[in-house]
């Protein structure tokens, strides 16, 4: 069974300024058409595979973004859109920024761009799906952890 | 008397891209209180100003928002240009004119997208933002950027559209009014959208304006109240019509935004037609000194900001107070007594924009 065939996948805005939002719900769009690859903007972190993030993160969205990640069925992958959710970007040195999204939750692809284009998010999104598959061959359930 | 329930909405949820947070008071199915919490977003990039001189500072400007990126640059700029008495070419003002036009067409386009999509309409959310991918095609081509332009300058803009290019945009936006025509009657007359619609958030004339309502919110309830009238960039020149409804509800918010994409694209064509030729930008010379304000008209509503200089290349303080910030306590008042199902259009129709509203 290959789980890239159909993933999921779920979007949330840390503190991105919507530039990079729009460009993901664009690239779901019939112009670039995400969903040719079978994928889905689901909105329940329990149905999806793949996390993108956009924008950096605060003390106030790090633990909404750690409670997204951590209902998200394994294996998953995390995407970083944009260049803020990657390092914190322009808004770096912004006092209430901590940094990207690596500061709170591990990543796996990291796209660039300010704000990131709607190619440049596909093949980010195609990447991971193949860090899906590796992740799904040599996963093997912990019986201790459960649900 | 029933029992009262607390329904958290958000920070994430699927009808909005953005993350807000409302405790929905709730007493059966009926909406008695609701309460908003925000801060997902706040970067404090105001804050910035201390770190990047005010020239520089248009780039993080433009960053307040990615929908409304261009006029965020544009009112930044013009904030300091009115303060430091500074008079920019004519033809800068009306490729302003023009750019901020195109991104009100661009962002009402997103918002209609987002509202079919909020109801369930999900072909009709793929017309929209079909339609304006087009629109974004024009921004790229003039500008280089999707979302963020970044043609602004303190003084001028830095990029030039050539006659050719002007007039080819014309004609697609011909073509665009004609796609749109399909879309608009879907929206105004299918029964099925219309009952998700009309009579739902009803917010009268005296409440839009005791509330402090700006932008399509007080024009679908009766009130022309436009910052286009003021005459700033070219809009002193044309000929600018305000769309207002007697509706009242998202109906007629709804009705507001549609005649305001046709106005849009006729005020470019009156743009393209009247525009001069000449200088893009003149240099600066010297800091700001003192505090000065201006408003502008966003596709959400009245935007301000506030400059306060020093003399040195460091701005003391800079602030925007956004059309969303504007229209939150309007929101919560016409969701008391609503329906739970009627919350996402509710939300939906102020055209909320939180990364403005937190910044």
């Amino acid at each position: 069974m290959k789980l890239s065939r159909s993933p999921w996948l779920i979007h949330y805005d840390c503190s991105s300024c919507n530039g990079c939002d729009i460009e993901v719900l664009a690239s779901t769009m019939p112009r670039y058409d995400l969903e040719r690859f079978g994928i889905i903007n689901s909105g329940d972190p329990m149905h999806a595979d793949i996390l993108l993030t956009t924008g950096g993160c605060n003390a106030q969205n790090a633990p909404v973004l750690k409670q997204i990640y951590d209902q998200m069925p394994d294996p998953k992958v995390v995407v970083a859109v944009g260049t803020c959710a990657c390092t914190g970007g322009i808004f770096k040195s912004c006092y209430n920024i901590q940094g990207g999204t690596d500061t709170v939750i591990p990543v796996d692809v990291y796209v660039t761009g300010c704000a990131a284009r709607p190619q440049s998010i596909i093949d980010g999104v195609v990447q991971a799906l193949a860090i899906l598959d590796k992740k799904y061959e040599s996963y093997t359930e912990d019986p201790k952890e459960g649900i | 008397m029933s029992k009262k329930s607390v329904v958290p909405f958000g920070p994430q949820h699927p009808v909005l891209p953005e993350p807000i947070h409302l405790d929905l008071v709730l007493e059966d199915e009926k909406v008695v209180d609701v309460i908003p919490e925000i801060g997902f977003v706040h970067r404090g990039l105001e804050h910035l100003v201390d770190k990047r001189d005010f020239k520089d500072y248009v780039y993080v400007a433009e960053r307040i928002c990615g929908i409304c990126s261009f006029m965020h640059g544009m009112g930044y700029c013009e904030s300091i240009e009115y303060g430091m008495g500074i008079e920019i070419p004519n033809r800068a003002k009306y490729l302003r004119t023009i750019w901020a036009e195109m991104s009100r067409v661009h962002s009402h386009l997103l918002w209609l997208g987002l509202l079919a999509d909020g109801f369930g309409f999900e072909s009709l959310f793929n017309e929209c933002w079909r339609i304006r991918e087009d629109v974004l095609d024009m921004l790229e081509a003039s500008t280089g950027g999707r979302c963020v332009f970044s043609v602004n300058n303190v003084g001028g803009v830095i990029k030039d559209m050539d006659s050719a290019m002007l007039h080819s945009f014309v004609e697609k936006f011909d073509k665009i009014e004609r796609d749109l025509h399909d879309v608009v009657d879907t929206f105004l007359n299918d029964y099925t959208v219309k009952s998700r619609l009309v009579g739902v958030g009803y917010l009268s004339e005296q409440a839009a304006w005791g509330l402090g309502a700006c932008g399509p919110m007080a024009r679908a309830s009766g009130r022309a109240l436009d910052m286009r009238m003021l005459g700033y960039a070219a809009y002193g020149d044309l000929d600018v019509k305000i769309a207002t409804s007697d509706g009242c509800d998202c109906y007629a918010r709804t009705e507001v935004r549609i005649q305001e994409i046709f106005n849009a694209i006729d005020l470019i064509r009156q743009a393209v037609d009247k525009i001069p030729a000449g200088d893009l930008i003149v240099p600066v010379k010297g800091n700001p000194t003192g505090e000065f304000m201006v408003r502008m008209e966003q596709p959400r509503g009245e935007a301000c900001y506030f400059t306060k200089g020093n003399g040195t290349p460091y701005l003391d303080r800079f602030r925007v107070r956004t059309p969303t910030f504007a229209n939150i306590p309007a929101m919560t008042e016409i969701m008391k007594g609503c329906d739970v199902a009627d919350i996402p259009m509710i939300i939906l129709t102020i055209d909320p924009c939180v990364s403005c509203t937190e910044r």
